[in-house]
């Protein structure tokens, strides 16, 4: 009953939608009130015949109702009830279901919480969202009905890949799709600025918040996909290049890009065409990576079941949507060109630098993943382009950009002295300069490239901190003025200085787990001790244990340092009888500046076990990194500016020239 | 919008159609795209004799893997690399293959150092009846466009079928032991 429930919810949101998508876009164009407030409470409604369909299915896999084709073939009655929810979304249908849930909520959120929009473009907004989720419900409807009923019902279920139970990657999905369907936001705002003919820079600074949220999510959800894939996978790697991963990382490379043009467009109303369309290729990256996903046209560890009906489906969807919005922007662009000239060294350069750099960098990584296809259709020859291709043309981008985003920040708007703001970052270039002369002398001079790494991760640390140093004048005043400033600093400003201090963190982590990773791979006898990188772990005993749906082979493991106890490290390899799998759990030891990481493999034949024991220095900073461009994008979301949709008040205690700087 | 821009606008009005036009192209490669199966490749090598080779031996094996060791009976030459990740999927199909006993599986560790080579067997379990370390000049040979690439040759040294992409459980089943079979008889 419950599940007719959510399939009938399901198709009247189709319904709501359809009417969404095109009452609005009239009132809109005829300036009728009344069809343009439609949008808002359609929005809402949708919304909630989505959730009811999506708690419908949840409930279905809660209570393992094998009726459901869905639920039969990812779940099993033996699993713990997280992963029972989790199974949701572990599978092709769910997944999607999952997507238009996420759709549906931003769209509701714009409805309830945009109320500073002006209600016409608030309509057209809401009408290309609503066309973006007709489109995937009748996807789903059609193709991949998560209702779908299983007669005769199975006494129990197929169960779910066990290297999916596991808890960092029940929230994997959600933030990803979090990410890359916010980015439909913007896509909207973009599309709908096109149909107005107008952007200025209120339209940026109401489309930035929205695209602030999708990044912030996508962040969490690359991070800790990546993060899962270190500690899951079993083998220290946590980035692979794989068509998949780079499908979430092109999106976030254009959302980056986009950020950082947005304020051009509401600081110096320049950039505004330029804006438009990174908005629109933001989120058909992300509507690329789906295709990419779901239509078996590449072969990826990640990929899904796959079906040729749905690639052709999707890629009709692709079509519409992002064909439509170049057609659209080919229409209307050429009237909202303006503003465009300005001096190449001012912050608005340096942002354009930015941008061209980000965009270069996704090409890149999209031209690597597309390329194998794309040369498959044309001369039927296969290559496969692996981890040397990305080395060797995505490095080389990203160096210059890092080494300008430490003097951006420092250039005022419109014209700036580079000497100047160079001649502030000297202490910035001292620390690098030192970082990689100790590296050098530490670790000796063929580790040139990790020195290199951590130059780059010291130099913009460092003038990140200067740039908020200088702002919030530590030198030189009393601290009581200096508390004051920092507390009134724009959010936007703090948001800027985690983000960015973030990138330098991740930059130190990527360098130490290239360069810096120490292995021994051993087999081993209880009773005996292995050294790894100044640590000696002791192998005690290995038992057999039982979890609630496998059995576990388990190592009882002493982390030892010069003889003292560190901690106990107890790694597993479990099997899981119904999905007739295995899946390693790993022992990490972090101490925040390295791991001590532990995998039990398989028995060696001689009574022992195969140990792999690693030490990944540095390598938790890839994810503490993550986590402060994160928290950045969270601060910079609080900001005034954006909550009430106008500039910052000034205040006469703060000094102008720091409001000056500030924005 | 200033006036200059908008008397501007018409004469660069074809730039603005790039992105469409661009969109069109990948549109249409992914549309081709669809129809390609990625796992099923064309092998001009097949049916023709395996080629002549001679690779080294993983450190501390005692020797290496040469076409003299394919002659007389019906094999399978697996090629895997450490930094490949779904052989590591595949390698537990291997390894099940290999305790049935029922085909010997070669392997050639493609592009890789053979101190992570041998690692990896050590870690993973050795399936194979010899490995040879290859720094890709003989995966050429055999037409090796990605690991991992599975050859079936037959006991003249021809090779008979080729997979490419790991093998599953199904595929062994239902593909590789029924040609095994065939080729035995």
């Amino acid at each position: 009953m419950i599940n007719e429930i959510g399939h009938f919810a399901l198709v009247l949101a189709l319904f709501i939608a359809v009417i969404q998508s095109s009452v609005p876009l009239v009132g809109a164009s005829r300036g009728d009130g009344a069809l343009v407030g439609l949008a808002r409470p359609a929005a809402v409604a949708q919304f909630l015949f989505i959730a009811t369909a999506f708690f419908a299915l949840m409930h279905a896999y809660a209570v393992s109702d094998f009726s459901l084709v869905n639920v039969a073939s990812n779940s099993n009655s033996t699993k713990p009830l997280l992963y029972k929810l989790t199974g949701v979304w572990s599978n092709h249908e769910g997944s999607m279901l999952l997507w238009v849930f996420m759709l549906s909520l931003f769209g509701a959120a714009v409805a309830l919480f945009g109320r500073n929009l002006p209600p016409a473009l608030r309509a057209r907004v809401l009408a290309v969202q609503a066309m973006i989720g007709v489109g995937f419900l009748l996807f789903i409807l059609l193709t991949s009905n998560p209702f779908a009923r299983l007669f005769p019902v199975p006494v129990d279920g197929n169960g779910l890949n066990p290297i999916l139970q596991d808890r960092g990657l029940a929230f994997h999905p959600p933030c990803l799709y979090l990410g890359y369907v916010g980015f439909s936001i913007s896509f909207c705002f973009a599309v709908a600025a096109l149909l107005e003919g107008r952007v200025d820079p209120a339209w940026a600074r109401w489309v930035r918040p929205w695209t602030l949220a999708a990044w912030v999510a996508l962040t969490i959800g690359i991070a800790m996909g990546s993060w899962w894939a270190y500690y899951t996978l079993g083998w220290g790697g946590w980035w692979y290049w794989d068509p998949v991963e780079n499908a979430s990382f092109m999106p976030w490379l254009v959302g980056t890009a986009l950020l950082h043009s947005a304020i051009v467009v509401e600081k110096r109303e320049a950039l505004k065409t330029w804006t438009i369309l990174l908005a629109i290729i933001a989120f058909s990256l992300s509507l690329i990576g789906t295709f990419l996903v779901r239509s078996g046209v590449l072969t990826s560890v990640h990929a899904f079941a796959t079906d040729p009906m749905r690639g052709v489906f999707i890629l009709l969807l692709l079509s519409v949507y992002t064909g439509g919005a170049f057609v659209i922007f080919a229409i209307r662009a050429p009237s909202l060109a303006g503003g465009g000239l300005f001096a190449p060294i001012s912050r608005e350069g340096g942002l354009l630098l930015n941008n061209l750099l980000l965009t270069t960098a996704a090409a890149t990584v999209l031209l690597g993943t597309l390329y194998p296809l794309f040369l498959d259709v044309v001369s039927g020859q296969k290559v496969s382009v692996g981890p040397p291709y990305y080395a060797a043309t995505f490095i080389p981008i990203m160096v210059p950009l890092v080494v300008a985003m430490a003097v951006g920040p420092l250039l005022p708007w419109k014209r700036a002295d580079l000497w100047a703001a160079l001649g502030r970052l000297k202490l910035a270039l001292v620390v690098a300069v030192a970082a990689a002369l100790v590296t050098l002398v530490a670790a000796g001079v063929h580790s040139i490239g990790a020195a290199c790494g951590l130059a780059l991760a010291a130099w913009l640390f460092v003038s990140t901190m200067v740039e908020l140093a200088e702002r919030v004048r530590l030198f030189g005043d009393p601290l009581g003025g200096v508390f004051r400033r920092a507390w009134r600093l724009p959010r936007a400003a703090w948001g800027m200085t985690f983000a960015h201090a973030g990138i330098a963190v991740t930059i130190a982590g990527i360098t130490g787990s290239t360069f810096w990773t120490a292995e021994n791979i051993v087999s081993g006898k209880p009773g005996e001790s292995f050294p790894i990188a100044g640590y000696t772990i002791a192998l005690d005993a290995v038992n057999e244990v039982k979890g609630p749906d496998y059995n576990a082979t388990r190592a009882d493991m002493r982390l030892l340092k010069d003889g003292r106890l560190v901690t106990e490290m107890h790694p597993e390899k479990r099997f899981y009888p119904v999905e007739n799998g295995n899946q390693t759990d790993v022992a990490i030891r972090t101490n925040l500046l390295a791991d001590v990481y532990a995998v039990i493999g398989d028995p060696d034949g001689k009574g022992g076990w195969v140990l792999r024991l690693y030490y990944n220095p540095l390598v938790p900073w890839v994810w503490l990194g993550g986590v402060a461009m994160a928290l950045g994008g969270l601060i910079s979301l609080s900001d005034r500016r954006h909550r009430v949709g106008a500039p910052a008040r000034r205040r006469r205690e703060v000094a102008a020239a720091v409001v000056q700087a500030a924005e | 919008m200033s006036l200059a821009s908008a008397e501007e606008a018409p004469r660069r009005r074809w730039i603005f159609a790039l992105p469409v036009v661009a969109f069109v192209l990948m549109a249409a490669g992914f549309l081709f795209g669809l129809d390609i199966n990625p796992t099923v490749l064309p092998s001009p090598l097949i049916d023709e004799p395996a080629p002549v080779f001679e690779l080294r031996p993983l450190p501390g094996q005692p020797h290496g893997f040469s076409n003299a060791d394919l002659k007389g009976h019906v094999s399978l030459v697996n090629t895997f690399a450490s930094w490949c990740a779904p052989c590591r999927m595949e390698h537990p199909v291997l390894n099940k293959l290999a305790a049935a006993k029922r085909v010997p599986i070669y392997g050639i560790d493609y592009k890789d150092t053979g101190e992570a080579g041998q690692k990896w067997i050590e870690t993973l379990g050795n399936p194979y009846a010899a490995i040879g370390v290859d720094n890709g000049r003989v995966g050429i040979d055999w037409g090796v466009y990605g690991v991992p690439e599975t050859f079936l040759v037959d006991r003249n040294g021809r090779i008979r079928y080729k997979h490419v992409g790991p093998l599953s459980e199904a595929d062994i089943e239902k593909t590789i032991l029924p040609m095994v079979a065939r080729l035995e008889r």
